[in-house]
């Protein structure tokens, strides 16, 4: 379920890395808050056996085909939901490293996917809900299958949007999701299944083990707050990257931006309007093609280019004020997402 | 199992590979973590009909696998073990999207011009990373995300991670292998065994873990975990740093490619 660097544009990825950045900065503090040296030795421990155990290959009953487990689930359930956080986050940036699953702009968008969603909002909200106060072999079944299953599929969701706001590939929307949801519907079961075999095994032979961790972090209001703040971060990108692309298909701005970004520019013959649009692309950070903030530039350029040549003047300022038009209302959209996400999160 | 063995050996083949001497791995591993953090943010920066504008950027990877002595074959392993991934979502493009597009004066599948991009940036990204470990080793990324102010309890467990990874990895490997040698069972954990057998290895890493804090407080461990020499970044690293973000720049603004070839051709330019 890795993304690549390939399906991310910078902007979704830099989002993507500042949600993380800013989860795991937290998980440290709170970490830090239970300042029981033992927790690192035993986190970067278990770090490594779930890496190890990732390699190991589950048979998914009825089909003849095996799977692996992921892990974050299995992580804060054992090391509570910060710690497991920490722990996810260590395990995915050495498989970015060493296997280049993944990749380094990526690596914000997997521990977010596979992490946060597991140690945060699964664990929590439907874990620890089910389990109640005692654990019993049903409750272990139950919860463990119903939270892999959740949490994989607000992973795999996480990797389509954040594939669909990079605008990297043609894939429509409905395709992608038929696609990535039932075949990690199939894994999150497999998934659940072992998580809850590994528990009930350890509850049966060493039951302070499961007791210890579920005692060690007390989950209040604050830290859920916390959690959404950084979610409606997450959506306030998102949410601009979204309007701009919802935008821009229509009018073709895209189309305008690939004929300047593309080979189609070096035609211009008049030498005024190609400086100008040299000077333009060498002060624009990341020029033609990158942060919402630019998007409105290479139209301005094809307006350089293109209709002065056709002898339509009047037009670049129709450009400019149609491209402000679309900057604010990326705006709003940035708005909208950042008021309306966050509670839309907190019923599920 | 076999696969857990091959990862042993694959962390180990990249850790003593960024062991070898040579101008790059002399270099401060912060300097060549900015070099690939800035390439590869450059490198997805296209936009997605990019293909020809996206060649230079075959030079840093080419450059640093060159300079530093790694040897093609493990690298392009690694990258094609991966590749599939890639290919996989790559392929989609070309079945929905049925449009054409103009590139050099010729009509040519988008769908199929995306697929080339998306390789293209993936292969290029996957390389980079791979070359910034086998140059610069675990320690080293440890030591530049302490310089990039990454708090210590982070680094400190990604190092005990890498670490225990190869121990715990073995013994993964010889409780599959018991496993594998008592039950002829060629597609993974049967059902009933899941619990017992990943139990008990969690189990034992737990305790593992109890005698490793043991034997750190013993050595004197207070919170701190020493990550290699404390060099500083010296002029050289920022020469580095400085000169391959410029060409990224460069590379990023016009497109040298087809710059080269009107020159080349004599076009009008």
């Amino acid at each position: 379920m890795h993304i690549a660097d390939a399906l991310l544009s910078p902007a979704v990825g830099g989002a993507m890395w500042a949600a993380t950045a800013g989860v795991a900065a937290y998980s440290i503090k709170k970490v830090k808050e239970d300042i029981d040296q033992k927790k690192i030795p035993l986190m970067g421990v278990m770090g490594a056996f779930i890496f190890a155990a990732q390699m190991i290959n589950f048979s998914i009953p009825g089909t003849g085909s095996s799977g692996h487990l992921g892990g974050g689930l299995m992580l804060a359930i054992l090391l509570g939901p910060y710690a497991g956080f920490l722990t996810m986050a260590s395990i995915l940036t050495i498989q970015a490293l060493f296997f280049a699953d993944g990749g380094l702009l990526a690596l914000g968008s997997n521990i977010f996917n596979l992490g946060l969603f597991t140690c945060f909002l699964v664990y929590p909200l439907i874990y620890k809900k089910i389990i109640g106060k005692e654990f019993s072999a049903k409750r272990i079944m139950i919860a463990s299958i119903v939270a892999a299953v959740v949490g994989l599929q607000l992973g795999a969701f996480g990797v389509v949007l954040e594939t669909l706001f990079s605008g990297k590939t043609e894939l429509p929307f409905g395709t992608f999701v038929l696609l990535m949801q039932p075949i990690h519907l199939a894994i999150g079961i497999v998934e659940g299944l072992v998580t809850a075999a590994v528990i009930s095994f350890v509850w049966k032979a060493r039951p302070e083990i499961l007791e210890k961790a579920s005692l060690n972090q007390p989950l209040g209001n604050l830290s859920l707050k916390k959690v959404m703040i950084g979610l409606a971060a997450v959506s306030v990108f998102t949410g601009a990257v979204l309007s701009w692309f919802a935008s821009s298909h229509p009018d073709g701005l895209e189309w305008s931006m690939f004929k300047t970004s593309g080979s189609e520019e070096l035609e211009s013959t008049d030498p005024t309007h190609e400086k100008l649009a040299a000077v333009r692309e060498k002060t624009a950070f990341l020029p033609d093609y990158g942060f919402k903030a630019a998007e409105g530039e290479p139209a301005n350029e094809a307006a350089k280019e293109k209709w002065p040549a056709i002898n339509v003047g009047t037009s670049v300022s129709g450009l400019v004020g149609g491209s402000m038009t679309l900057l604010l209302a990326a705006f709003m959209g940035f708005l909208v997402r950042a008021l309306g996400k966050p509670q839309k999160r907190a019923e599920q | 199992m076999s696969n857990i063995v091959n990862a042993i050996y694959n962390i180990r083949q990249f850790d003593e590979l960024a062991h070898r001497d040579s101008f790059i791995h002399q270099l401060h591993p912060l300097a060549k973590l900015l070099a690939t953090l800035v390439y590869t943010v450059l490198l997805v920066s296209y936009d997605k009909y990019a293909t020809i504008a996206l060649l230079p950027f075959v030079f840093f990877p080419v450059f640093v696998a060159a300079a530093a002595k790694i040897p093609a074959g493990p690298l392009l392993k690694r990258l094609l073990y991966i590749e599939p991934m890639i290919v996989g979502i790559g392929l989609l493009n070309p079945l929905f999207d049925h449009g054409t597009t103009t590139v050099l004066g010729y009509a040519v599948s988008s769908g199929w011009l995306i697929f080339i991009s998306i390789v293209l940036k993936g292969s290029l990204a996957v390389a980079s990373a791979l070359l910034l470990i086998a140059t610069t080793g675990m320690n080293g990324i440890a030591l530049s995300l302490r310089k990039m102010k990454v708090p210590k309890i982070f680094v400190l467990q990604l190092m005990l991670t890498y670490r225990y990874i190869s121990v715990l990895s073995e013994e993964a490997a010889r409780t599959m292998q018991a496993y594998a040698l008592r039950a002829f069972n060629p597609k993974g954990l049967k059902r009933e065994v899941w619990g017992p057998l990943l139990g008990q290895i969690l189990l034992r890493t737990i305790d593992r873990a109890q005698r490793v804090y043991d034997a750190m407080c013993l050595r004197g461990f207070t919170g701190e975990y020493n990550t290699g020499k404390a060099s500083r970044p010296g002029l050289g690293d920022l020469l580095y740093v400085m000169s391959w973000g410029t060409f990224f720049v460069a590379s990023r603004a016009v497109n040298l490619p087809l710059w080269l070839g009107n020159l080349l051709t004599g076009a009008a330019k």
